[in-house]
């Protein structure tokens, strides 16, 4: 047995008009972790599809060998009965199944076509208790979290006999205790001889976890480091990726601080659902011209929970507290009362809350702010037309025509008409949820700008985001939340992600509610 | 720009459908001079086609508006049925004058609208089990107040409605002169919208596509109108209820493309969340689609009442079938978002002329059906095909990962981290009331 378990050589794929892999070569250690990193559009998911047959072979150019002989995959089922297993990012799950119905899915063990359910969940408990997942395998999936079902994905791919694991993103969704459980699990795996590639964005895990990492750019490998090597760190990874010297990942920026004009007080929301569960408990903040303010938390923060029940009541039941912009009490049943008012919500999932996918730029741009386009009702079409192309043309959204369809773009150039669609209602505050989530580092750099922009013209901005150094990098203050409680605010020159993940975590505000 | 480019460029989706309904048209034309050595391209067969077919017609257009927002109704069928019986009782029972009695009608259909929109809007009950139910309630509601007998119709100027004409005295050279007006009218509009359109576009600095494309697109058009003005102006004139279809097609167009109204129509249709997070009253504005749907059925209801001068408890069976089925032949979308109201219409002619040009060849009601349905699912199928072949080359993508799965037909995707993965308690808006 040869001491790599993949070679890949030569790999290119073209797209219509693209040219996704360019001559991609990359080999692979039996029984390591193998990180895979790059900007989006890099060609990493592509290239894992070329690996587990999602492009069955003739689709592309190249040689893959693994375990020494060459392999030609005509479609999934071929590359796992080869013990090749891609976990995606988007989990395969079926959330009103069983865990063990879903780790034998499509592999059910039957007799005669008869399924034996005691079979199953006996076998489904054994890769259970392999994965650390200590729950019923009768449990539905849609009664676990994201971390669990992570590990059910991976029990999965262990029912098959997997050698080669591919995760793409397993840890963008999860919190910090559920990602250190899952790589601990790799590990793990490791020992047992499993071969475990690892796509991920997060740089710090990719360094702590992996042996060795190969970086792609523009469809094209770059280079496969040694983590052994101590010259390897996060800069220097980051210089491969990009290509060019990230002296700053955040632009410089003097803050010029107006005064408060947002104010919240005892801010209360209870579950929609659960109408007994109080998911924000009597928060409050404040917010000046010019500022961008940072709110920190967990998943499960309720982050998110409190600032769409600011937004118009767009969350939440039986909301109380008060709300004031420029002294006047806010009260708003509708998010169109409070886009009238003067607020914007940028949600932290642009695709399905954010954007109209199948609808062109200039329909997204405008529907927030189709008053401003019509009279009487009646929109004006070329007016929209106009404005469009504006936002574009200030958003720098990198697309020829504002036909194109919202779906089209990149993750990055779908935040920045986000953005636009915002910015066009001209609100004074601008809450901001993750609005950087899975962009890439070029792409991000402009958003940072654009938020630099607006503050600078007399907004407020409220940025929530899961990434400590951005806040660190971006707020002028940054507010900590806690299961529902705001537990402290730091300022920009006492900030520390330490001090913040203490105040994120803080036991005592808990006050033993069930969130 | 190459002539091929020219072609590519060109919107299937949208003039896919035309191009079938010429098609189909030639199609029985050819077919009818080799069997039966008559034309099937004349004045009086496509005027009895429309007239035949425009109850349906304007259940489509309402029906394009609930498929848009993401809903379906079932019930128009028995919807037609009852409000043509209130509109015939209107008549004979309660001596109300016509134009009352098509009042009654139209207001009964609204309201039921007002039932339906209810249920499916604000409590959030599946419009396909709403509106199924309606069409077991309504249908129930027809035999009641019709005493399971069938009223007739005396009133002339109501029975205009469904089958009358008009200034039958004006003809020059043959030709109903005022339908020659109106179709000299169609064509200056379409050549100033056209035009116009194509200027403003130049002004913003869009991509307006090759001259010749326009041309030929601008000639198509103005030559369809010019066609049918004939056709109409050949036979009786263009019949009064081509008259409200015209109205109702103009309208409801406007009404879609350039309302407030209408383009929340779409995007509560398109992605809800992201629309009742954009301000979009996503509850009131399916509200309004079912109240609107219930008075065009009102009016489809007068419609076939006069036609068939009776109103009768088992009128309009299967008509909501035949109205969603002309939705989708006409471009709409079964998950929401996608459709447009001409296209509704050309989905309604397109089976019209199909049932007419097969009866004309006496082809059995059974191969007629048999036809339909597999018109209907190549409809769709050709739409997904074409949705496949229009999205090419992504620009403003970075290549790789995020693109090819579009590319491919499978919808969006992204490589970045997580954009739609859920969190561990997701909150969803509620919607704006």
């Amino acid at each position: 047995m040869s001491e790599d378990i993949l070679r890949m050589r030569g790999i290119t794929k073209r797209f219509p008009g693209v040219l996704a892999l360019d001559g991609v070569d990359m080999r692979v250690k039996r029984a390591t972790i193998h990180a895979l990193v790059g900007e989006n559009g890099a060609g990493k998911s592509t290239l894992m599809k070329i690996l587990s047959g999602v492009y069955p072979h003739g689709e592309f150019e190249g040689e893959i060998e693994l375990d020494g002989a060459p392999a030609r995959f005509r479609g999934i089922r071929d590359s796992e009965h080869a013990g090749v297993v891609i976990i995606h990012q988007e989990l395969a799950l079926v959330p009103e199944l069983s865990i063990a119905e879903n780790i034998f899915l499509g592999n059910e063990q039957a007799k005669n076509g008869v399924i034996s359910w005691n079979h199953t969940n006996s076998e489904a408990a054994d890769l259970m208790e392999k994965v650390g997942l200590r729950d019923s395998p009768r449990t539905l999936v849609e009664q676990i979290g994201v971390g669990k079902q992570q590990l059910v994905e991976i029990a999965k791919a262990l029912s098959k006999e997997v050698k080669l694991l591919i995760l793409d993103e397993p840890t963008a969704a999860l919190n910090d205790s559920d990602s250190e459980n899952l790589l601990e699990l790799l590990k793990t795996l490791r020992e047992e001889g499993v071969t475990c590639i690892l796509i991920s964005h997060k740089l710090g895990e990719v360094l702590s976890v992996s042996d060795e990492i190969t970086i792609l750019r523009d469809g094209k490998t770059i280079e496969t480091l040694d983590t052994a090597d101590e010259a390897v760190d996060e800069d220097r990874l980051i210089k491969s990726m990009v290509g060019r010297d990230l002296e700053h990942l955040y632009p410089p920026h003097t803050p010029d601080i107006g005064e408060t004009f947002f104010e919240v007080e005892d801010w209360t929301v209870h579950h929609p659902e659960h109408r007994e569960r109080v998911v924000v408990h009597g928060a409050g903040l404040t917010v000046a011209r010019g500022e961008v303010v940072g709110l920190a938390g967990l998943m499960g923060a309720g982050r998110t929970e409190f600032a769409m029940s600011l937004f118009g009541r767009s969350w939440g039941a039986s909301i109380s507290g008060s709300a004031r912009l420029d002294g006047r009490e806010l009260r708003l049943r509708s998010v169109a009362d409070a886009i009238e008012a003067g607020l914007a919500y940028a949600t932290e999932d642009r695709k399905q809350f954010g954007l109209h996918l199948d609808y062109d730029l200039q329909q997204n741009f405008t529907l927030a702010g189709l008053a401003k386009v019509s009279k009487g009702g009646v929109v004006d079409l070329n007016k929209i037309t106009a404005v469009s192309e504006r936002l574009r043309g200030e958003f720098g959204v990198k697309t020829p025509s504002v036909q194109q369809l919202a779906g089209n773009l990149s993750g990055g150039n779908q935040q920045k008409v986000v953005l636009g669609k915002w910015v066009f209602t001209e609100p004074e505050l601008l809450i901001l949820d993750e609005p950087t989530r899975g962009i890439d580092v070029g792409a991000k750099y402009e958003i940072y700008e654009l938020i630099h922009e607006l503050v600078d013209q007399g907004k407020g901005v409220l940025m929530i985001s899961s990434e400590l150094p951005e806040l660190l990098g971006m707020c002028d203050r940054i507010y900590a939340m806690s299961a529902g409680h705001i537990t402290g605010q730091v300022d920009r020159e006492n900030a520390t992600q330490e001090e913040l993940m203490r105040l994120m975590t803080l036991e005592t505000a808990r006050g033993g509610v069930e969130l | 720009m190459s002539l091929l480019s020219a072609l590519r460029g060109v919107n299937l989706r949208q003039y896919g459908m035309i191009i079938a309904l010429v098609f189909i048209m030639l199609l029985f034309q050819v077919l009818e001079v080799m069997k039966l050595d008559q034309n099937f391209l004349t004045p009086r067969n496509i005027t009895n086609t429309v007239v035949q077919n425009s109850f349906i017609l304007i259940l489509a257009i309402g029906m394009m508006l609930v498929i848009v927002n993401g809903h379906i109704d079932l019930s128009v069928g028995s919807v037609l049925a009852f409000t043509g019986a209130i509109s015939a009782i209107a008549l004979s029972d309660w001596g109300l004058p016509w134009w009352m009695a098509v009042l009654a009608a139209v207001g009964t259909g609204a309201l039921i609208g007002v039932w339906q929109g209810f249920w499916v809007a604000y409590v959030r009950i599946p419009a396909f089990i709403v509106t199924l139910a309606g069409m077991l309630l309504f249908r129930g509601l027809t035999l009641w107040v019709l005493e399971a007998q069938t009223i007739s119709i005396r009133s002339e100027e109501f029975r205009m409605l469904g089958s009358g004409y008009w200034a039958q005295d004006s003809v020059v050279g043959g030709y109903h002169l005022p339908t020659l007006i109106i179709g000299l009218v169609a064509v200056v509009f379409i050549l100033w919208t056209q035009i116009s359109a194509r200027n403003v576009a130049a002004k913003n600095r869009i991509d307006t596509g090759s001259p010749i494309a326009f041309f030929i697109k601008t000639a198509l058009l103005v030559g369809a109108a010019l066609v049918a003005t004939f056709l109409f102006a050949g036979y009786r004139g263009l019949p009064v209820i081509g008259i409200i279809l015209v109205v109702l097609v103009a309208v409801y167009s406007f009404v879609a493309n350039r309302t407030v109204f209408g383009r929340h129509v779409y995007a509560g249709g398109g992605n809800e969340k992201a629309a009742a997070l954009s301000g979009v009253k996503t509850k009131q504005t399916s509200f309004w689609v079912f109240v609107n749907m219930g008075a065009l059925a009102g009016l489809a209801g007068v419609v076939f009442t006069a036609r068939l001068q009776s109103a009768t408890p088992d009128a309009g069976n299967m008509f909501e079938l035949h109205a969603i089925a002309s939705s989708f032949i006409g471009g709409a979308s079964m998950s929401g978002g996608v459709g447009t109201i001409i296209g509704a219409v050309v989905g309604g002619l397109v089976m019209g002329i199909m049932n007419q040009g097969m009866s004309i060849l006496s082809v059995g009601q059974d191969l007629q059906s048999v036809i339909l349905g597999l018109v209907v699912l190549a409809a769709v199928f050709f739409d997904v095909w074409n949705k496949k072949r229009s999205s090419g080359p992504i620009v403003g993508t970075t290549p790789g990962g995020s693109g090819e799965a579009k590319r491919r037909g499978k919808g969006p995707d992204d490589s970045g981290p997580s954009g739609d993965k859920p969190k561990d308690r997701e909150p969803e808006p509620v919607g704006a009331e």
